[in-house]
This record gives C-alpha cells, sequence and structure tokens, in this order.
C-alpha cells in the first residue's frame, strides 16, 4: 500500500460572482515509503494549490472538485476542519513552506513556535512544558542545531539558513508520513541550499518521516534529490518519468523549455542561449479543450490548442500530448484521463521492459 | 577589497549569502559610505549623489519592494523623470514611457490603471527594467535581478539585460549568487567571501579552473547535473 496516494484530484478557487478557477486537474500520484518525488513547474502552475489540497487545507475560496488523497489507506479529504488541524496538519503531511522569514513570528522565540506544534496538532493534550522543551532539545540537536541557543532565540537573530533548519525541526516534530517541501532552498545561496537538503536526507533516513514531495522550479536540483519528476503546467502534469529520464530526455516541449532556460557554469554555455518561454500560462476559468501550453509551445503544431490530450507512454516515462511525436509511443489507453499507476515505471533496457518500483 | 570595471563591460559578482555583496552595491550607488578607502567613478570621488544617480543606476531582487503599492506602474515610472536635470514636456514622458514598455515587450494599455501588486514577479521585474530604458544609466547595478523569478522568465530577463548594454552601452555590474548565470553574462567575474574578492578573471578561468579553495568549495556546491553533489 502506498504511503501517500493522490487519486485523480481537482481543485478549484471559487470566486466572488460564481466563476471557478480550475488551478488543478486531474492530478493522481502514488508515493512509496522512503521515495522522494519531485514536482518542478513555473510560478502560478499549480504547485502551492496541490499542496493545500494534499493536506486537505481547504481554505476558502479553495475547494475539492473531486478525487481523493490518501495516507496510508486513509482518505484525509472532505474531512472537518478541526479533523484535519488534529488530525492530518503535522501528524500526516507536513509542509515546509518557502520563505522561512514569514513563516516564524518574529515576536515570539523559536521554542514556543516549536511548542505551538505540539500544542495544537497532537493527540495527548496533557504534555507538560517541561516533556515539550525536553523533547525540542532532543530533535533539535538531533538535525545538527545548538539546541539551547536556537531555542531561546528569536528568528532575528539566526541567519536564514538557520530559520529554514527551524521551521524544517518545527515541521517534523511530529514524525509526519509525508513532508512536502514547497521551495524550501530557492531564497538560499547554494551552500546553504545543500546542507539543507542534506539535512532533509537525513531525517528521511533516520525515518523522522516516511516520504517527501520536494517542489522547486529548479530541474537540476531534482536532478539530485528525487528518484522520480512530474512536470507542472497550468494545473496538470504533463510529463512523469524517472528522474534521469525526464533531466536528461525530456520528452514534452514544456520540460525540455523548462531544462532549455537553465544556466551552467559549464564549457558551451557561453554559445547556448537560455531558451526564453515568451507569453504567460493560459487563465484556468474556462475549461481547455486541448493542450494548455500550445499557445507557447514552439512545437505547437495548428491542431494541439483544440484536440484533446492524450497521456502516452514515450520512452519508459508518460507524457501529455494531443498527438504523437515519438516514435515508439503508444496511449496508456484510447480513453485515458488519468495518470495510471505511475508508482510503477516501466524502463526499457536492450530492448527488454523491466517493471521498476 | 581593490577591483575596477571597465567602460561597457559586464562583470559578475559572485558570493555566498552575507559575503558583503549587497553592501558592496549600496557603497557603488552611494547609499552607504565606505569605513576606508576611496570608490571611484570616472576617476572621480562621489560627490552630489543626485548626479551619481543620474550615471549610476539599480536593479534589485525584489520588485515588488521596488514599487510603491498605492501608486499604478505608470505613475511610478513617470515619476522618475524627476531624476533629469530638465524634465522634459508632458507628451515626451508619455511617449518615452511608453517606448521603454515596448522595450521589454509589453502593449503599454495592457498595464492602464494597474497597481504592482496586480501583476507577476516577471512583470514587474519588467518594470524595473522599463524604468532603465527610461532613465538610461551609464551604469547599472544588477543586484540580484533574477533570483525570484522562475527560470523560464530568467532567459526573458537575461535578454533585456543584454539588450540595454547593446542599445545603451551601459556597463552592468551583476550580483548573484548564480554561478552559471555569473558565467554565461560576463567579461569577468569576482568571487567574493567574507567581505573580500578571493578569485577574479574572466569566467572560463573563475568557473572552469578556479584557484582559490573558496572558489573551488562555492562551485562543488552548486547541483551539477553529471557529478553527485550530496553522499547519502
Amino acid at each position: 500500500m502506498p504511503v501517500f496516494e493522490v487519486r485523480d484530484l481537482h481543485l478549484h478557487y471559487q470566486m466572488r460572482y460564481g466563476e471557478k478557477i480550475h488551478a488543478v486537474a486531474g492530478v493522481s500520484f502514488a508515493l512509496e515509503e522512503g521515495e522522494v518525488f519531485g514536482i518542478a513547474g513555473e510560478s502560478g502552475c499549480g504547485k502551492s494549490t496541490l499542496v493545500n489540497g494534499c493536506m486537505g487545507l481547504f481554505i476558502p475560496p479553495l475547494r475539492p472538485t473531486s478525487g481523493d488523497v490518501l495516507v496510508n489507506g486513509e482518505s484525509i479529504m472532505n474531512l472537518p476542519p478541526e479533523t484535519v488541524r488534529r488530525t492530518v496538519l503535522g501528524r500526516k503531511v507536513a509542509m515546509i513552506p518557502q520563505g522561512a522569514f514569514n513563516s516564524l513570528n518574529p515576536t515570539r522565540k523559536i521554542k514556543d513556535l516549536a511548542a505551538d506544534m505540539i500544542k495544537c496538532h497532537e493527540e495527548k493534550a496533557s504534555t507538560t512544558r517541561t516533556e515539550i522543551y525536553g523533547r525540542l532539545r532532543e530533535r533539535f540537536t538531533l538535525i545538527g542545531m545548538d539546541a539551547e541557543r536556537v531555542l531561546n532565540s528569536f528568528p532575528i537573530q539566526l541567519t536564514a539558513g538557520m530559520r529554514q533548519r527551524c521551521v524544517i525541526g518545527i515541521s517534523t516534530l511530529l514524525n509526519p508520513a509525508l513532508v512536502i517541501a514547497d521551495e524550501p532552498t530557492s531564497a538560499l545561496d547554494v551552500s546553504t541550499q545543500k546542507s539543507v537538503i542534506k539535512m532533509l536526507f537525513d531525517l528521511l533516513d533516520e525515518g523522522i518521516f516516511s516520504t517527501m514531495i520536494f517542489i522547486t522550479h529548479e530541474l537540476p536540483l531534482l536532478r539530485h534529490v528525487s528518484s522520480r519528476i512530474s512536470v507542472m503546467y497550468a494545473g496538470e502534469f504533463v510529463e512523469v518519468g524517472a528522474t534521469e529520464q525526464v533531466v536528461f530526455d525530456p520528452r514534452q516541449p514544456y520540460t525540455k523549455a523548462l531544462m532549455g532556460s537553465m544556466l551552467f557554469a559549464e564549457p558551451g554555455q557561453k554559445e547556448r542561449k537560455p531558451i526564453a518561454i515568451e507569453g504567460a500560462p493560459p487563465k484556468l476559468d474556462k475549461p481547455i479543450a486541448g493542450c494548455r501550453f500550445a499557445p507557447r509551445c514552439t512545437e505547437a503544431r495548428k491542431d494541439c490548442a483544440a484536440l484533446k490530450q492524450e497521456i502516452r507512454e514515450v520512452a519508459g516515462r508518460q507524457v501529455k500530448f494531443t498527438h504523437s511525436r515519438a516514435r515508439n509511443s503508444r496511449a496508456i489507453s484510447a480513453t485515458a484521463k488519468s495518470w495510471s499507476e505511475p508508482s510503477i515505471v516501466w524502463i526499457s533496457l536492450s530492448g527488454r521492459r523491466r517493471l521498476c518500483l | 577589497m581593490d577591483f575596477f570595471v571597465r567602460q561597457k563591460e559586464i562583470v559578475s559578482i559572485v558570493g555566498e549569502s552575507g559575503c558583503g555583496k549587497s553592501v558592496l552595491a549600496k557603497m557603488m550607488l552611494a547609499l552607504v559610505h565606505p569605513t576606508s578607502g576611496t570608490l571611484l567613478y570616472n576617476g572621480r570621488a562621489i560627490g552630489n549623489e543626485l548626479d551619481h544617480w543620474r550615471e549610476v543606476q539599480a536593479v534589485f531582487q525584489d520588485p515588488f519592494a521596488s514599487f510603491n503599492q498605492f501608486f499604478t506602474i505608470r505613475s511610478q515610472l513617470k515619476s522618475s523623470f524627476h531624476l533629469f536635470k530638465t524634465k522634459p514636456p508632458k507628451k515626451e514622458i508619455e511617449d518615452r514611457v511608453d517606448n521603454a514598455l515596448l522595450a521589454v515587450n509589453i502593449v503599454p494599455r495592457e498595464i492602464e490603471g494597474k497597481y504592482p501588486f496586480e501583476l507577476s514577479g516577471g512583470q514587474m521585474q519588467r518594470m524595473l527594467l522599463a524604468r532603465i530604458f527610461i532613465l538610461r544609466p551609464k551604469v547599472l547595478i544588477a543586484d540580484e535581478p533574477t533570483s525570484m523569478v522562475d527560470a523560464c522568465c530568467r532567459a526573458t530577463i537575461l535578454d533585456y539585460l543584454l539588450k540595454l548594454k547593446e542599445e545603451l552601452e551601459m556597463t552592468i555590474v551583476f550580483i548573484t549568487h548564480d554561478i552559471g548565470l555569473a558565467y554565461y553574462v560576463s567579461d569577468r567575474m569576482f568571487i567574493m567571501h567574507e567581505g573580500r574578492v578571493v578569485e577574479q578573471g574572466e569566467p572560463d578561468d573563475v568557473a572552469l579552473n578556479p584557484k582559490d579553495p573558496r572558489t573551488v568549495k562555492l562551485l562543488d556546491d552548486i547541483p551539477n547535473i553529471h557529478k553527485e553533489w550530496i553522499r547519502r
């Protein structure tokens, strides 16, 4: 049984005069224990909305349209907010947000912010102050921090990297099954980024949490962080596959453009102009018949914007296309509307197909 | 620290957070004064700040913090003309604002009446660049201009910066922690560590054949898709 599963999830924002913004459309994936699943996509593609859906956090105007989210086989959709707070947030699913500084109340010490996590989300409400602070010291020492100094500091007294580590420590206090890291290192320099990601891996290997979703717009970073990558555009997954396949051999035009926009300090980069993806993502207030990327796509054909998309298997990964561009691609099924068993990836090696989990 | 920047050159200053890049940028903009030493522009110490700002301008990391959220974008672009010694006539101001917006691929009527919070981060960064097209400074200090925009918009922002250099023969000082970006755009690179320049030179030398161990460490910390980055 997967640790975490999303089944054909559709989410929308209910606007004031009745219109709906369909922010997430038909997303499905499943995560096994120990797995790190990467989601890449530009700003506004629906990553953060998907995060809220994965946590069962439907703060108006966000509402679920259809689909399901399961943690260890139990659905967390359509639960009352109080039940979500007591049983889901922090315990089943925890989030590490992007801007650590904006997540920490500047007027309170770290120990008080961390204690709130236990008091608000742990079932056993009778935990004493001494027990709480004992647990905090133990956990902050485990994550390699000077527990006494850090816990008694205000956020402003800590560096950006230390603040992000504090947020990670607080988010994982209750040993959640799934941690969703939503661009946790985008505001950090490269050295701090590396140490923060190393810390996340250490916590995963220690069993503090079982599985992780890592969200970023930097595909090269996912190359080292995740075992599988999905590329998201305008509320949909457009390509899902093993990390090496998506990074080194992208098939969907948007994935290719995303990889092509990266800059590397390596020979040949000066002659290789990065790809600029002109235009803006589509408005999602009306249903879109064909490919959502077609207006910005350099490989688009005349019928791409109108033809219904299919999920096709292309060179061992699943890609959303309106037409068969790749050789040896086949439709998953003629009427496939959702990603089929994405936790099972077929990889073709020397002409043989192998089932890999 | 000692360094110099030539006319029409693009130099990048690269380093970790807290190494002093932004403080250096503020000194070059005469927003902060050095504790000791001299900072010369065109061989002379910086005198009147207004005169200095007519020739040395900046693009900052957070475009939303650079614009007042209570005024329309167009009115703030027009207020750039207060910096001119002689303010042009009204019609010329409107035309130059329109041309600046077109230079960054924004149709003027699309932002008519709009406030900063109604635009995306990438669009707002273009507004900062449109302001530079209006002011036409000789030197541009770009302090992390792409760190808050997506990778797919980054290339567009870079294109506009290179366009500024070509059309206005501008000198650009790029401040960034993105070595890939610095390598791509720069004529020369400086690596900073704890307030000092530890290595400088052409991008091929600094990024591909670093000599200083601090530069080597910085490069090792960048995720490279072709080699191992973190050991588990």
